[in-house]
């Protein structure tokens, strides 16, 4: 690790300036992915802005049609509240599923999502449910915030303070672990709401994206069987040594039935 | 002061005081006045020309105290690094020993190889410098896989090594195995891969290495499982200290399982440096360097053919194997594949007839050399595998093909045909044992409840044996050991009573603190609290070989026993002394001298306390003092074995196997310590398992790169992915220890590899499948179930 400087800001204004201010700067929300990489000397920021501060930016509160997470609450925080796992079931299973105890007790929901990894469990989930992304400057759709690749809708300086879901009729996430990381080898996340079903898969491919046939089948049908027949196509999937494209492509089919089957039970 | 614990007695560990209270004293927790901070530059290459290295940069930067290159190495003429074994071909010519040079010279051959040294005075410091060190490669054409490598138009990693083939090596009878092939009613053929794998041991290695000008000693203190071997191949081979000057410790080791028991680069570079730079120099490896530097294991191609009679007796097994050495030959690598391979494929069956060629081969990855089990566990493999291919295509049970070849516990002692004899062993009641105790009457109710739930269920045997216990001298000489296998220990008897022992092996997690304490608790009668147990270092211990092999308890266990002899011995003779009657009168139990028939006697400690102040003591025919020294060299190997059988539940939906149920039943001779024993084959099993369904080192074909580099893409073993382990031991009594004992530190890796495999073939044989490469990810189950013969359909 190469020295940096380390600034830690009680107002998310503040925070915003020393991002714009400082060249190359990095905020730090959990750190579980920035810290390892700053260990191997593979990012080397002249300065961190350490998020834990800020006012505000953690728990979970109950809107009524909404529900709101701020963005530095951690993985295990969402896995035990009784609030998430009755008004967004599936993604408390999620936040559950997330790397290994120390990583959920250290790991936030808005580290997650702004890092927007291609195997992480989060955007399958703000995607899924169709969340907005309240962020320090104004509010976006979760279908226009995933770009790609550790790629979102985010600003120069702009810092995500929440998340704020609208609660589905019902949801499940159902996730096939890569063996050694236990990253999302392919997950997928479906949300049913009054006006339709939403369907996000993460890990097999470059980003997070949604199904639209099987969103048609399960607002028809919501049942595992609307999706078994199902095949998404292998082109743009990943392929490395854990998992061909198409094997990935034919656990989409997998994952969606059982998470239909877990969003039902 | 605590009680006698014995032979059979299973005592909390004693190390694991200082373990879970956080007192360990591992290699990097030492601090040494004055420490710099070195950091070893390594080849982003597999393969390439070494045009030039600019150090101007590196040496510019903030706290650099030097850069060291293989130019300086080659300038002050050091020595290569040693291979410990010579094997040779057929034709007796010898193995082709290129150079492997502490930091490379010329060229680099495998992605991890050393470049340059860089010492600063700090971790961070260093690190900085050795990004700006400027080399100049020529990046070559690379090759990683065997059957790749052997090619004619491969690249080559030597110019006098002429298809990368290091040497072409044979054992048995060829001749008679193509007859007995020509008579066969039916042949059982199989090509398979031995996966490569990574060590992972829990520390990383470290070393930190000091020069006292002062006494012109050197001090290094390093990641070892042979302090007393790094000292000889460093010493006299390598930097050409002499041995007195040279202190070698190894302190507390956080695993091995062979990754450090070879003599690395990075002990003589740091060695050396030190006294360049007259401070002592501190080097700890990420997990990462790790990676690319720990030497590997396995990594073999093999095609295997076994003839048998029409009733399914086995008559003749021929194996041709091509196994990979990397770039370079390690301490161990050419032993390997070949010695510890060859002589294990009779198994426990009555196979008249054996040939085995190895081509071990360099290619442009790390070294290859043991990990647990070392050899056995892809013998085992091929044969295990192989039965269950032939027990399938000839319609025969597979227990039942088992039992139709296995050799009688009468027919012990048993000569194979490739080399090694049993000395005892009881295949048969292991089979029977682990029969019973997995249930396997009951397996079809379990199968079907699995079908219900759309899941294919299989059973797995591995009935083996193995050959540890390393090794006699005579017989290892003979197959190209270029040192001796014995092992030594020092019993010192203190004035008051309590012992201090000496040892030659090595404490790295295997309990040899408790266990060689119950060996002298129950040989002298004192209590165990009253015996420590030293090791690891040079200058307190006279010599030794170290841990390896599954060698501490029977060969370092026998030196001490023999120690252990010696000193009651002379206590005899004390008392007889002192109690004025005939040595030959004296009886020696449970801590008590005493004169037969009598109720004279002394204590042990009363005999010690007369040993240190001999005021009335026999002087003219006897020393005083209490402390025995004992070498032992085995006459022979000795051959645990057993049967392992596997249960596993595969959903066709996603090829995800699991492992539902696992039993074992070992034959490993006496048993010290039973909770001991317990966790070394729990430990050896899932070490097992992991090369069965998760491990697997993968390097890119084109690039050279590992891309399995990380645990994020390497994946080991976790204990969810365990069942509770069904574990037991069905010992017969080595008939050359001198405790009997077999050893327990392999049997699980060695075992369990196949009986894993057999079960997920068991699973999908229903499907057509005959075969499953390790290891069996849900990918590889998935594209195989793609692949069937059959339809999948659910059951």
């Amino acid at each position: 690790m190469k020295p940096f400087a380390y600034h830690q800001p009680n107002q998310i204004p503040d925070a915003a300036r020393l991002l714009t201010s400082i060249e190359d700067s990095k905020l730090v929300a959990g750190g579980m992915t920035l810290i390892p990489t700053l260990k191997q000397r593979l990012a080397n920021p002249p300065a961190l802005i350490d998020l834990s501060k800020l006012g505000n930016l953690k728990g979970i509160t109950d809107d009524g049609a909404t529900i709101t997470i701020g963005a530095m609450t951690p993985h295990a925080v969402v896995a035990a509240s009784k609030l998430v796992q009755t008004k967004l079931p599936g993604l408390a299973a999620l936040a559950s599923m997330i790397g290994d105890p120390a990583v959920r007790s250290r790991g936030t929901i808005g580290g997650s999502v702004a890092n927007n990894d291609p195997a992480a469990d989060y955007p399958a989930g703000v995607l899924g449910l169709g969340a907005t992304i309240v962020t320090s400057t104004r509010e976006i759709a979760a279908d226009k915030f995933f770009l790609g690749l550790f790629e979102t809708a985010l600003e120069p300086g702009e810092i995500i303070a929440a998340m704020r879901f609208p609660v589905p009729l019902k949801a499940g996430y159902a996730k096939f672990k890569a063996p050694a990381s236990r990253y999302a080898l392919v997950g997928v996340f479906v949300a049913k709401f009054a006006d339709g079903v939403r369907v996000a898969v993460t890990g097999a491919g470059p980003g997070v994206f949604r199904v639209p046939p099987m969103e048609a089948a399960l607002s028809e049908n919501f049942d595992p069987s609307a999706v078994a027949a199902i095949k998404i196509d292998n082109d743009g999937l990943t392929s490395d040594i854990h998992a061909e494209a198409d094997y990935r492509a034919h656990l989409v089919t997998v994952m969606a039935k059982r998470a239909v089957d877990a969003a039902l039970s | 002061m605590g009680n006698v614990i014995g032979i059979g007695a299973a005592p909390k560990r004693k190390e694991d005081q200082r373990f879970l209270t956080g007192r360990g004293n591992y290699v990097s927790d030492i601090k040494r006045p004055g420490a710099t901070a070195g950091v070893f530059v390594r080849s982003p290459h597999a393969h390439a020309f070494l045009r030039s290295i600019d150090k101007s940069a590196a040496l510019a930067a903030p706290g650099v105290i030097a850069v060291l290159t293989g130019d300086d190495v080659r300038a002050d003429g050091l020595g290569s690094l040693p291979c410990g074994w010579g094997i040779s071909d057929a034709k007796g010519v010898p193995m082709k020993e290129p150079p492997f040079p502490m930091l490379a010279q010329g060229k680099v051959r495998f992605v991890g190889d050393m470049v340059a040294f860089v010492i600063a005075e700090t971790p961070e410091q260093a690190n900085t410098a050795a990004e700006l060190l400027n080399v100049d490669y020529d990046v070559l054409p690379s090759v990683v896989g065997v059957l790749e490598a052997v090619r004619p138009d491969a690249p080559q990693l030597f110019d006098d090594v002429p298809n990368n083939i290091c040497c072409d090596w044979e054992l048995g009878d060829k001749a008679a195995v193509e007859s007995a092939f020509r008579k066969a009613a039916h042949v059982a053929k199989l090509s398979l891969v031995n996966n490569r794998l990574i060590g992972n041991p829990m520390e990383p290695r470290a070393a930190i290495a000091e020069y006292e000008p002062g006494t012109d000693r050197f001090t290094l203190w390093t990641t070892s499982q042979f302090p007393h071997v790094v000292r000889f191949l460093m010493g006299a081979l390598v930097l050409n200290i002499p041995q007195h000057k040279l202190r070698v410790v190894a302190p507390d080791v956080g695993g091995g399982f062979g990754v450090k028991q070879f003599h690395y680069g990075e002990e003589a570079v740091i060695t050396w440096a030190a006294r360049r730079v007259m401070r002592p120099i501190k080097w700890v490896a990420s997990r990462s360097e790790g990676y690319v530097s720990d030497r590997h294991g396995r990594d073999h191609v093999t095609e295997a053919e076994l003839a048998l009679d029409e009733t399914g007796k086995f008559l003749a097994f021929r194996v041709n194997t091509l196994a990979n050495m990397g770039g370079y030959l390690s301490t161990f690598g050419p032993n390997i594949p070949t010695n510890l391979y060859g002589p294990l494929l009779g198994g426990v069956y009555t196979t008249p007839a054996i040939y085995c060629n190895v081509k071990v081969v360099f290619t442009n990855t790390v070294p290859v050399d043991a990990y647990r089990g070392a050899g056995r566990p892809e013998a085992t493999f091929v044969l295990e595998r192989i039965v269950d291919v032939a027990a399938a295509e000839m319609g025969i049970d597979r227990v039942e093909i088992r039992r139709r070849n296995m050799i009688p516990k009468e027919a012990y002692p048993y000569q194979t045909p490739v080399l090694v004899q049993y000395d005892s062993g009881d295949p048969m009641g292991c089979l029977d044992g682990a029969l019973a105790a997995a249930d396997v009457k009951s397996f079809g109710i379990r199968k079907a409840a699995s079908a219900s739930k759309g899941k294919f269920r299989g059973l797995g045997y591995s009935t083996y044996v193995e050959a540890c216990g390393l090794a006699p001298s005579r017989f290892a000489g003979r197959l190209g050991a270029r040192g001796g296998l014995y092992e030594s220990a020092t019993v010192r008897v203190h004035p008051t009573g309590q012992v201090t022992v000496m040892i030659g092996t090595h404490n790295h997690g295997q309990g040899h603190e408790t266990t060689f304490a119950q060996i002298v608790s129950d040989k002298l009668g004192v209590a165990f609290d009253n015996v420590d147990i030293v090791f690891g270092d040079t200058d307190r211990v006279q010599f030794g070989m170290g841990t390896y092999g599954s060698r501490s308890l029977v060969v370092g266990g026998a030196a001490l026993s023999k120690a252990t002899d010696k000193v009651i011995a002379k206590g005899k003779k004390i008392a007889s002394h002192l109690l004025e009657a005939a040595e030959v009168d004296i009886q020696f139990e449970a801590g008590k001298f005493s004169v037969a028939g009598t109720d004279r006697m002394k204590t042990f400690e009363q005999i010690a306390g007369a040993a240190y102040v001999p005021h009335n003591y026999p002087l003219e025919v006897l020393e005083p003092g209490l402390e025995e020294q004992a070498y032992y060299d085995p006459v022979n190997f000795t051959y645990p074995g057993g049967c392992h059988i596997a249960e596993v539940e595969v959903d066709p939906e996603t090829g995800t196997v699991t492992l539902v149920n696992y039993t074992a039943v070992d034959d490993v001779g006496t048993v010290i310590n039973p909770m001991i024993v317990e966790g070394q084959l729990h430990g050896g099993i899932v070490q097992g398992v992991g090369q069965a369904l998760f491990e697997n080192a993968v390097y890119d074909e084109s690039s050279g790169q590992l891309l399995s580099g990380s645990l994020m893409d390497y994946c080991m073993p976790r204990a969810d992915h365990m069942p509770m382990m069904k574990v037991a031991t069905h010992s017969t009594l080595c008939t050359h220890t001198p405790m009997g004992v077999k050893g327990c530190g392999e049997v699980g890796t060695i075992g369990s590899p196949a009986a894993v495999i057999n079960a997920v073939v068991d699973a999908l044989s229903h499907l057509g499948v005959t075969h499953v490469d390790m290891p069996a990810t849900p990918n590889r189950i998935w594209r195989l179930l793609q692949n069937a013969s059959l339809p999948v359909a659910a059951e």
